[in-house]
Order: C-alpha cells, then sequence, then structure tokens
C-alpha cells in the first residue's frame, strides 16, 4: 500500500461518509429513505452554475451559496412535500420522495436545460500537489479536510446543544421526545436543513471530478449514499460515516485489483457486497443504535 | 374552584377498534387521582389522548380553564402536563443527564434548572451517581426513577404516570409507591394508571375504576373497596361469556 493510495481512499471515504451521514440524518428521525437526496446535490451544482458564470462573485462566496442552496431546497421539499403525507403510510413517504425527485430533475430540465453544463472552479481545484514522494489532487485533501471539519462540527452540534439531543431522542423515540415538548417540526426541519447542508457540501467536489452538472447526476451519490448506509448501519450516524469509509476503501481496492477487462464492472461487483452484508449482516457493521419507530 | 383537568364523555380509538366510549373524569389541584382495571380498560388510552399523542375521535378536555382537545403533544407539556409513559421510554442512548436535560426542554431557564436538578437528585439519589451513563444501561427500576425525574423537570402541574411498577421488582414497587406518595405531599397534581389497583388505593384520593372503556365506578378507596369486589373486576365473572376462549 503506497500513502498515494492511502490519501485517495480516504478522500473518496470522506465524500462518501458525508454522503451517507446527510441520508441517515433524515432515515433516523423519519425512518424515511428519501430519494430525493441526490437531486438536493443536483441543485447545488447547478446553483455553482448559475452563480459561478452569471454573477461574477467570487468562487469562495458561489461555494458557500450552492451549499445554501441546497440545504434551503431540502428544508423546502420537507415543508411542501414531505410534512403533508408524514402522519399518513410509509409507501405514501416514499413515493413523496420520488415525485420530489422527478419534480426537481424537470425543473432544471425546463428552465436550464436538459443537456449537461459546464461548471467553472478555481483552478487549484485540479492541480496536484506531492507529498513525501506521492501525486495528490489538491481536491482530494480539501475534501478530506472539508470532512474533518464537518465531522468535528456536526459531533459538537449532536453532543452538546440541546437541538442536537433532541435530535438524536427523536431518533430513538420520536413520540417521547414531543412529549417532552419538542415539537415534531424543529428536530425535522433541523434533520432535512443538516442533510441538505451535506449534499451541497458533497455536491462542490462530485461536481469538480467532471466539472459539469447534468438533471441526472444525482442518481449515482443516492445509490452510493445508499449502499454506504446499507453496509455501516442505518440506525446510527456513526454507522454511516463507517459505511462511507467503507464503501471508498472498497472500492478503491476493487480498481486496483480488478483486471482491466473487469474494470467497468466495479458498480456489480459493489452489490454483490451489498448483497453479501444484506445476507449475513443485515443490521450493518455498526450495530445497535435506535429503534424502528415510525413517525406518525 | 373548577378541578384542573376535566375530561368529557371521551371517544378514542386505534384505527377501527374502539378503545374507550365516553369516558368523563376530573382531577382536582393537590389531588393523587388513579385509573384502574384490566388490561384493555382504556386506561392508557386516556393517558395518550390527555397528552395528544392520541386524537380523540369525540369529547373534550380541558386543562386549567382551556380546552386542549387534539393539541399537539408539545403544545400540551407546556401547559404542564407531563406523561411518564408505560415502559418508560427512556432514550437510551442518551447519558442520563441529556435524558433529563430534554425534560426541562420547554421550560429551561439556566438557575431554575439547576434547583430543579437537585430537587429531583433528593428524590432519587442514584440518578447523580448516574449522569454521565447511557440511560438504556440503567437497569429497570433506575430507568422507570429517571422516567419519573425526567417528567418532574418539566415542572408539570399535572404529572400522569403510565404503570410505573409495572416490571418491577415488589421492593422497587414499594419504592416506587413511597415516591408516588411524597410526590403527592409535596403537592404534585398526580393522575396515575395503575394494575397494581389494591397497592394503589392505599395511597390515592380517589380512583376511577374502567371496564372495557368506560367508567365502571369511582370514588375514594373507602368507597371502591365497600362497593366494589376488586377481584371480580379483575378476574372476571367465571359465567361470563366474554371470557371464553375458543381455540
Amino acid at each position: 500500500m503506497n500513502l498515494e493510495f492511502i490519501i485517495n481512499t480516504i478522500s473518496l471515504g470522506s465524500m462518501y461518509a458525508l454522503l451517507a451521514l446527510g441520508l441517515v440524518f433524515v432515515y433516523g428521525i423519519l425512518k424515511l429513505v428519501n430519494f430525493a437526496y441526490g437531486e438536493y446535490l443536483m441543485i447545488a451544482g447547478y446553483a455553482l452554475y448559475v452563480l459561478g458564470t452569471f454573477t461574477g462573485l467570487p468562487w469562495s462566496i458561489v461555494m458557500v451559496a450552492a451549499i445554501f442552496v441546497a440545504a434551503f431546497t431540502s428544508y423546502t421539499t420537507e415543508l411542501v412535500a414531505f410534512r403533508p403525507v408524514r402522519t399518513k403510510s410509509m409507501s405514501a413517504m416514499l413515493v413523496t420522495s420520488f415525485a420530489v425527485s422527478v419534480f426537481l430533475q424537470n425543473l432544471v430540465v425546463i428552465f436550464i436545460s436538459p443537456r449537461a453544463r459546464a461548471v467553472r472552479f478555481p483552478s487549484f481545484f485540479s492541480e496536484t500537489v506531492t507529498i513525501a514522494g506521492a501525486t495528490v489532487p489538491v481536491r482530494n485533501l480539501l475534501v478530506i479536510a472539508t470532512t474533518v471539519v464537518l465531522l468535528a462540527v456536526l459531533t459538537l452540534v449532536m453532543k452538546r446543544t440541546v437541538l442536537g439531543m433532541a435530535m438524536r431522542a427523536a431518533a430513538d423515540r420520536f413520540t417521547a421526545t414531543r412529549l417532552m415538548g419538542v415539537p415534531a417540526n424543529l428536530v425535522i426541519s433541523a434533520a432535512f436543513l443538516i442533510s441538505g447542508l451535506l449534499a451541497g457540501t458533497v455536491a462542490i467536489f462530485w461536481v469538480s471530478r467532471s466539472a459539469s452538472v447534468d438533471p441526472l447526476i444525482g442518481a449515482a451519490p443516492l445509490l452510493i449514499a445508499f449502499i454506504a448506509t446499507v453496509m455501516g448501519g442505518m440506525h446510527s450516524l456513526i454507522g454511516a460515516v463507517i459505511g462511507g469509509f467503507v464503501y471508498g476503501l472498497l472500492f478503491n481496492i476493487l480498481s486496483i485489483t480488478l483486471p482491466a477487462s473487469l474494470i467497468s464492472y466495479r458498480d456489480a461487483f459493489m452489490f454483490v457486497i451489498v448483497i453479501l452484508f444484506l445476507l449475513f449482516r443485515p443490521e450493518g457493521i455498526w450495530r445497535g443504535g435506535y429503534t424502528e419507530e415510525r413517525v406518525g | 374552584m373548577a378541578p384542573l383537568l376535566t375530561v368529557e364523555k371521551l371517544v378514542a380509538s386505534y384505527g377501527a377498534i374502539r378503545a374507550i366510549h365516553g369516558i368523563s373524569l376530573e382531577v382536582n389541584e393537590g389531588e393523587l387521582v388513579a385509573l384502574l382495571g384490566v388490561n384493555g380498560a382504556g386506561k392508557s388510552t386516556t393517558l395518550k389522548s390527555i397528552c395528544g399523542v392520541l386524537r380523540p375521535v369525540q369529547g373534550t378536555i380541558t386543562f386549567a380553564g382551556e380546552e386542549i382537545t387534539n393539541k399537539a403533544p408539545e403544545t400540551i407539556l407546556k401547559k404542564g402536563i407531563a406523561l411518564v409513559p408505560e415502559g418508560r421510554e427512556i432514550f437510551g442512548s442518551l447519558t442520563v443527564a441529556e435524558n433529563l436535560r430534554l425534560g426541562a426542554f420547554a421550560v429551561y431557564e439556566r438557575n431554575q434548572y439547576r434547583r430543579d436538578l437537585e430537587d429531583v437528585f433528593q428524590l432519587f439519589p442514584i440518578l447523580k451517581e448516574r449522569l454521565g451513563q447511557a440511560g438504556g444501561l440503567l437497569s429497570g427500576g433506575e430507568q422507570q426513577m429517571l422516567a419519573i425525574a425526567r417528567g418532574l423537570m418539566s415542572r408539570p402541574k399535572l404529572l400522569m404516570l403510565d404503570e410505573p411498577s409495572l416490571g418491577l421488582s415488589p421492593t422497587l414497587t414499594e419504592q416506587i409507591f413511597g415516591l408516588i406518595a411524597s410526590l403527592r405531599e409535596r403537592g404534585t397534581t398526580i393522575l396515575l394508571v395503575e394494575q397494581n389497583a389494591e397497592r394503589a388505593l392505599e395511597i390515592v384520593d380517589r380512583a376511577y375504576l374502567l371496564t372495557t372503556g368506560t367508567v365502571e365506578f369511582t370514588g375514594t378507596p373507602e368507597e371502591i373497596k365497600s362497593r366494589v369486589d376488586i377481584a371480580s373486576v379483575y378476574f372476571g365473572d367465571e359465567d361470563d361469556p366474554t371470557c371464553e376462549v375458543t381455540v
């Protein structure tokens, strides 16, 4: 194992960990796999495109704005689409999440374009640096740094603030949390906001890889987040982070061990691993966590 | 003076299954009142309807002169009703300290909170030793104490306890009953749901006896003991056709 492989794996794992975490924040409280999650990332990508191309704002502001656009989108979809059906059946919630997904995709198809758009990034994003003989893209180091900061901040929020406590409690026992006087809408809105914030942050790095955005760009990250949470464990935030890193590690191992003729089937191998997980360890790597009480 | 809590002709159901058919009851300030009856009599359902977890089909609930029917649980808690739910519902992954802090969520004020904590530690010294421990790792008795303590942290005008002795050893049950009695001495208004009717009747001011979703009898413990054969309520008439089990 060389340093390059290690840094790239940590970098990929970081990105996937943030992705998975964003999905589990909402799942933890609503027990809903939000299939519109990838679209928050997509919307952030388009925010990068629009603000970066037409406004001339400095890139740092464009990026922060894009993250907030994703958070706002996530928050709004909860308010407009999920809240009215929250007390209904689980299927209603699931179908709603698909509807939101399709709606957001078509929004950009209609108002921007069905075709991919080029997104401009500052030049240092695509540069590389040499660390102890290993050549590493600057972007990968940025992902790691961002993840470390975000995980530290989120840990503080969840452990040290009352809202964080309330969110952990709500993931554990939703009704009992309301009996403490915690408004249901408060914790749910907070979960969607954080979920969108994470999707928006990942969007910057995700979009920067191809420097373009298209209406279907959200599908892959959603799938990765979903698979990572299945592997790591859907029932805790720690599980999601572990799942993200494990996904990154397995993916990179497959990338260097598979023969060239099979490399394009990496995803198929990942699915085999997921099936093995579902068969032999359905609760994921990280056991425990909270219960399965539905919100209603 | 008007009662603190008035429930009038309350009807509630779980989906198509009607659990209570028109229950009326009152709790006065400072009183300790019990709802007694067998499983399925509608005791817990009544509490759930009062605290807003279950939306009643019909009837009105008035608390401190204000109608609270159909309000959300978080709103009702703010009005001053705390439920210590059946099965304790401790947040297992949160520490004891965090459980207590959430109990005070709606009324938090730093100095008041510290005083309330000290107060609660007086009642439950064991919780002070366990502050940093995860709630899920406490024993059953300790969890029940934490659940009651957590309920008290919201400074309720009415504390509702749902089966606080369930699953506890006789010694711990005694301890919990002693505690409920001392809470009453301190002036806390309590609505208690208990299966252990004999023991509950020793400490309450009044009781309502529920059978299959209606109030069968109400009165002071003496009146209930003299007029109703508790055993028959709990074990049913042997001739009662509804008790027959067909295989």
